[in-house]
């Protein structure tokens, strides 16, 4: 880990009301590697993942991606973001039930104006890859939970993005389901090159990590980085 | 207490209680259900409004009776001086007592004496305001002793006036010994008048019930998991529906509190407004109790029945609330039933003919209402199969039109109420639209032709008319004969017709007829293409003649000299053979029998002229006719309906954009973490934004076309049953669409905020 | 984990004799199988052998005469090598685990720490038990997930403790 880090937050505070969600987190994400976010529940790891991917701002510290600062970029700016580099996988809920999954994997190419039959075209290559081409035509409504969450991989690593962001994307599944997104996330991820921040409290999921980062109320302990 | 009313009532207080949310919901479904019924139980006073004018104008009528009364101490001879006031209409009456116990007309304290008059508080308004000035001629300097009160009036806004006139005579006036008549036969209201009403009910009322249907489902996605809740302790379905019955009876119930008192508070302001010259008061506004029994029984039974077919759209799960995307093919067959029935009933009335009888109004009103419900019908259908075909685009759009896709119900049923409407509104407004064309076009026929007639009846003087006439600022032209009946001076034979004599000088009478060379002394005989044989030969030099109705003028004989002529195509052309007399060949107590009918010519840019002109009219004869040829009043007439039913039509609208933007709301609030997510991955807000416009454009687009062809088709339907030319009035056509475009947009903007809201990252974190 | 460095632990807060030792470590860790004597003295005399401990005194108080025993500076970095090194994982690691986690209390040393530690071994196991599952055949992933099973509840048992380290604290030096 010799290069520089693509994605840094330093120090980061966020309070919800009178609540402190992040109370002095710290931590780096290099190119390509898969780091686990572990800590319980309300332990602030969720936060950290929405502030790392610049959907919250920390009321203070600093989050870098390659060099730019989150909080010094616009709406705009970081939604554009997180349409290019980012991707996103949350526990459930999310793909749009009315649209097939082939069109679900489709939107974020879409959002970035890529002309129809293209963004369809590389989206039905993607459910290849995650082993659910044959769910195209079919709604969400009408998959399995797993199922699901392969077709949201699959929509999450469409736009070839540079960091991943998963926040328990098992959360909703059994264990064989589960085995089964994680296993392809993080080979799909490798093969892409792109880094993944797996925000999780089941340290079964987090073994497909490179390293971990714990968080106990709001602060971050990187103990694989000190070692 | 059973087990079913327990679960209504559970239901009862879950509508209420629950918080800020489940106030708030509570608020809006009353106040929802209330404006809707509030609307009901005005609608359904019309015709008990109708009913105590009715009365009031009964208790006042002064029309003789059959029978000839003498003089006595209780008769009164009464002149009608019913006139107008820049468009409004004035109901006036000369009186004079003949005994000394005159009956007292209604809502009058004291008999006015000569020289007095008692005027209706709205006259009195206009008195004193700075018009009174222009009107108070037409009182001929006499003092207001008092006022008329309510049970004298027909409605508030009433013009009205009893003049005490000593100089009464029994010439054109009638011998009355009371005031009011019981058992009139009353005419109705005009079929075209009933058939309007008809469907401006129908217009008005489809919405209504849309909304209301809506109202009661106001916060259905949080009753859903509430019951799913349920569910999960052990509800069975049955008790479910129990309580979502509860729920919808007892937000019904607020409603119609709500209704009730939105009613009282809302025709209290009914006095302020007259249309069509037709004011009421508040005491008048007064649902009839069947229809107010209905009201109350119905709108429950409406509520529970809505809440209860929505319940049939989700499965009601103990873990949850599943929508049923079984997506039902919506059939057209049967939705081309009630358009096709409605044309098929209203095609007998096209073209020649119209509305005949009442069973033509109950044929012409069904029709126009199946047609309508045609519009209803096959909205859904046409929304389904232009959403089904419906290709790329932007992703807002894809989401868009997906969504509609996927459930098109609750958008259809809101949209249907402004197909209604919009329908309704643009084929009423082409009906008038029609009709005030007409009107101007007919005079614009005869551009130069006078404006005004001036008919007197107790006032033979033309010469002194005709001056008074033209010394009358605005006038720039007057013209007038002397015009007495006439008939053979020997036993009249049956089916003889009654032959006219107009004296004047030559100049008008070259009005009728061609003369030829004319000068005073002269007497000709007009001579038509229809002349009857029998009144040719009666009518010929040398023929003795009777004149007056009444052989009021004596006799007279057609001297030698007349000439016969051929009559003219003017403004005031002769049809019928008629006598023309030049001035000087009559003596004024043979032409004392006669009346004066003056054209008048008005200056152009002058609209006090007409009532300076009609001020002249009174002063030369209190008791004369004025009537105005173009269609200045019809005009008025037709713009307050118009305007009437645009702020209807607004009305409706709002309410039913008020409903779509609490389903869109709604809506939002349940996808909260979707779009939270669709932000996440970087969605930009204005693609989401985009999507909540389209979602509402698009099916109000559909209904606009709907309603557009369904106005049109009503229109031309309305149209040709009365009559009228087919003309489209496109300014109508854009403006009720634009109303429709402008729900669309309302709706959009005023869900942005809620979408902002609901958007920031905060949403991801609530579970 | 070998009862001397136990012994060592317990030691740090002060001298002792062979007897309050065994009765120390009954007390807290002795649930299961309480300790003979003759192992107490064994170990004891291991200790001395070894140099971690050495002879404090002897006492004779109306009875046999008792020996107490203090640590060296060489014992305390015994025991500081031994609490700051993870365990291997294994099978029904949780005796020890708790031993290192109440004498890191007695001792003043983080406990917290000591967790992380454990933690991060824990998970390093599984990222290798995960990678061999993901290159093995089935045989194999079926024996990893037994071992991935079992790594996970320490896992669970590492977090717990960590959440409830205020009330364990409380409870140990009371």
């Amino acid at each position: 880990m010799t290069a520089a880090p693509l994605l840094e937050a330093d120090d980061l505070h966020r309070s919800f009301g009178a609540t402190p969600a992040l109370d002095g987190a710290t931590m780096r994400v290099w190119p390509g590697e898969v780091v686990a976010v572990m800590g319980s529940s309300g332990s602030g790891k969720s936060t950290l993942l929405h502030c790392l991917a610049g959907i919250l701002l920390p009321d203070s510290g600093v989050v870098t991606y390659g060099g730019r600062d989150l909080s010094a970029m616009s709406e705009t700016e970081r939604s554009a973001l997180r349409r290019t580099d980012f991707g996103f996988v949350f526990q459930f809920g999310q793909l749009v039930p009315e649209l097939t999954c082939l069109e679900n994997v489709a939107l974020p190419l879409r959002l970035e104006r890529i002309r129809r039959g293209e963004a369809e075209r590389r989206a039905a290559e993607w459910l290849e890859r995650l082993e659910v081409a044959d769910l195209a035509r079919k709604r969400p409504g009408e998959t399995s939970g797993g199922q699901a969450q392969r077709v949201a991989v699959a929509r999450a690593l469409v736009t070839r993005p540079r960091v991943v962001f998963a926040d328990e994307p098992t959360g909703a599944l059994d264990s064989l389901n589960g085995e089964k997104v994680m296993r392809l996330l993080t080979q799909a991820a490798r093969e892409t090159a792109a880094a993944v921040v797996l925000v999780t409290h089941e340290a079964r999921v987090a073994g497909y990590s490179d390293r971990e980062v714990v968080v106990r109320d709001g602060r971050t302990r990187d103990l694989t980085r000190a070692s | 207490m059973s087990a079913a009313l327990k679960d209504l009532l559970l239901g009862a207080r879950f509508a209420v209680a629950g918080g800020r949310d489940g106030w708030t919901r509570a608020v809006l479904t009353a106040v929802g259900v209330g404006v809707g019924v509030a609307l009901l139980l005005l609608a359904a006073s019309v015709p008990q409004a109708f009913a105590a004018r009715q009365a009031r104008d009964d208790a006042r009528s002064d029309l003789v009776s059959s029978g000839q009364l003498s003089p006595g101490a209780n008769t009164v001879l009464l002149g009608y001086t019913d006139t107008e006031f820049r468009g409004d209409a004035v109901r006036g009456r000369l009186l004079r007592a003949e005994g000394t116990r005159p009956p007292v007309p209604p809502g009058v304290a004291r008999f006015p004496g000569p020289g007095e008059v008692v005027v209706s508080p709205a006259l009195k308004a206009l008195l004193d305001s700075p018009d009174g000035r222009l009107f108070a001629p037409r009182l001929r300097g006499a003092r207001v002793i008092g006022t008329i009160a309510d049970a004298g009036l027909s409605g508030p806004g009433e013009l009205a006036f009893y003049l005490g006139d000593g100089a009464l005579t029994e010439r054109a006036t009638a011998r009355i010994d009371r005031f009011g008549q019981a058992g009139l036969e009353h005419e109705g209201l005009s079929p075209l008048l009933v058939l309007l009403v008809v469907i401006i009910f129908v217009v008005l009322l489809l919405p209504i019930a849309v909304f209301l249907a809506s109202a009661v489902r106001f916060g259905g996605e949080r009753r859903d998991q509430r019951l799913a809740a349920l569910r999960l302790i052990g509800a069975d379905p049955r008790m479910t529906r129990r309580i979502a019955a509860g729920e919808a009876t007892a937000g019904a119930l607020l409603g119609l509190g709500v209704g009730a008192l939105l009613f009282l508070a809302g025709r209290q302001v009914a006095p302020f407004f007259t249309v069509w010259d037709v004011s009421v008061f508040a005491a008048d506004v007064r649902p009839g109790l069947p229809l107010t029994a209905l009201i109350v029984v119905a709108v429950p039974v409406v509520s529970v029945a809505a809440g209860l077919a929505a319940l049939r759209g989700v499965a009601i799960e103990p873990l949850g609330v599943t929508r049923r995307a079984t997506v039902t093919r919506r059939r057209l067959w049967w939705r081309l039933i009630p358009p096709a029935a409605g044309l098929l009933v209203l095609a007998p009335m096209l073209g020649d003919g119209g509305v005949q009888g009442s069973a033509g109004q109950y044929q012409a009103a069904a029709g126009a209402v199946l047609l309508l419900l045609g519009a209803v019908a096959l909205l859904p259908w046409l929304i389904d199969l232009v959403v089904r075909r419906l290709g790329g685009g932007p992703v807002g759009w894809q989401l868009a039109v997906r969504r509609l896709r996927f459930d098109s119900g609750t958008p259809v049923r809101l949209v249907n109420g402004i197909t209604v409407a919009v329908a309704g509104t643009i084929g009423l407004q082409m009906l008038f639209a029609g009709a005030q064309s007409q009107s101007i076009t007919e005079t614009g026929h005869d551009a130069a032709g006078p404006q005004v007639i001036v008919q007197t009846h107790t006032f033979t003087d033309r010469a002194g008319l005709l001056s008074r006439l033209r010394s009358t600022p605005g006038v720039t032209a007057a013209d007038a004969s002397v015009r007495l009946t006439t008939q053979p001076a020997r036993p009249p034979r049956a089916g003889e017709a009654l032959v006219e004599l107009r004296e004047a000088d030559c100049a008008s009478l070259a009005h009728y007829a061609r003369l030829g060379r004319c000068s005073p002394g002269d007497v000709f005989l007009v001579r038509t293409s229809e002349s009857d044989s029998a009144v040719t030969a009666a009518y010929r030099p040398g023929a003795r003649l009777t004149l007056g109705d009444d052989g009021g003028g004596g006799s007279w004989t057609l001297p030698a000299r007349t000439r016969v002529v051929t009559g003219t195509q003017t403004y005031d052309a002769v049809r019928q053979d008629a006598v023309l007399v030049t001035p000087g060949v009559l003596r004024p107590s043979q032409l004392a029998a006669g009346t004066i009918q003056a054209y008048v010519w008005l200056s152009p840019g002058d609209p006090d002229a007409l009532e300076r002109l009609r001020n002249t009219a009174v002063g030369a004869d209190p008791l004369s006719m004025v009537g105005v040829q173009s269609a200045v009043r019809m005009d008025r007439k037709f713009d307050g309906i118009r305007r009437g039913l645009y702020i209807g039509a607004v009305i409706t609208l709002l309410l039913i954009a008020a409903s779509m933007l609490i389903g869109v709301l709604e809506q939002l609030r349940e996808r909260r973490r979707l779009l939270a997510m669709l932000v996440a991955v970087g969605t930009r807000r204005g693609t989401l934004s985009w999507s909540v416009l389209w979602q509402t454009a698009v099916p109000v687009l559909i209904g606009m076309v709907l309603a557009v062809v369904f106005g049109l088709a009503l229109g031309a339907v309305l149209m040709s049953m009365v009559q009228l030319p087919l003309s489209v009035s496109w300014p109508v056509v854009g403006g009720s669409a634009g109303l429709g475009a402008a729900v669309v947009l309302l709706v959009t903007a005023l869900s942005l905020p809620a979408l902002w809201r609901l958007t920031r990252p905060e949403g991801l974190r609530t579970e | 984990m070998s009862i001397g460095q136990v012994f060592l632990g317990l030691l740090e807060s002060g001298p002792r004799h062979g007897y309050d030792l065994k009765r120390a470590y009954d007390d807290r860790f002795g649930h299961v199988r309480p300790l003979h004597y003759g192992q107490v003295y064994a170990t004891l005399s291991r200790l001395l052998k070894d140099g971690f401990v050495e002879l404090d005194g002897v006492e004779q108080v109306d009875g046999p005469e008792r020996k107490r025993y203090a640590v060296t500076s060489a014992g305390v970095t015994d025991v500081d090598r031994w609490l700051s090194t993870a365990e291997k994982p294994e099978l029904y690691l949780q005796n020890t685990l708790y031993t290192k986690v109440v004498l890191a209390l007695l001792s003043g040393r983080s406990a917290a720490d000591l967790l992380d530690v454990q933690r991060a071994e824990h998970l390093r196991h599984m990222r290798e038990l995960t990678r061999r599952k993901a290159s093995g055949d089935l045989a194999d992933q079926l024996v990893c997930d037994h071992a991935l099973f079992h790594l996970e509840a320490d896992l669970r048992w590492l977090e717990l403790t960590a959440a409830r380290l205020d009330e364990l604290t409380k409870r140990v030096l009371t």
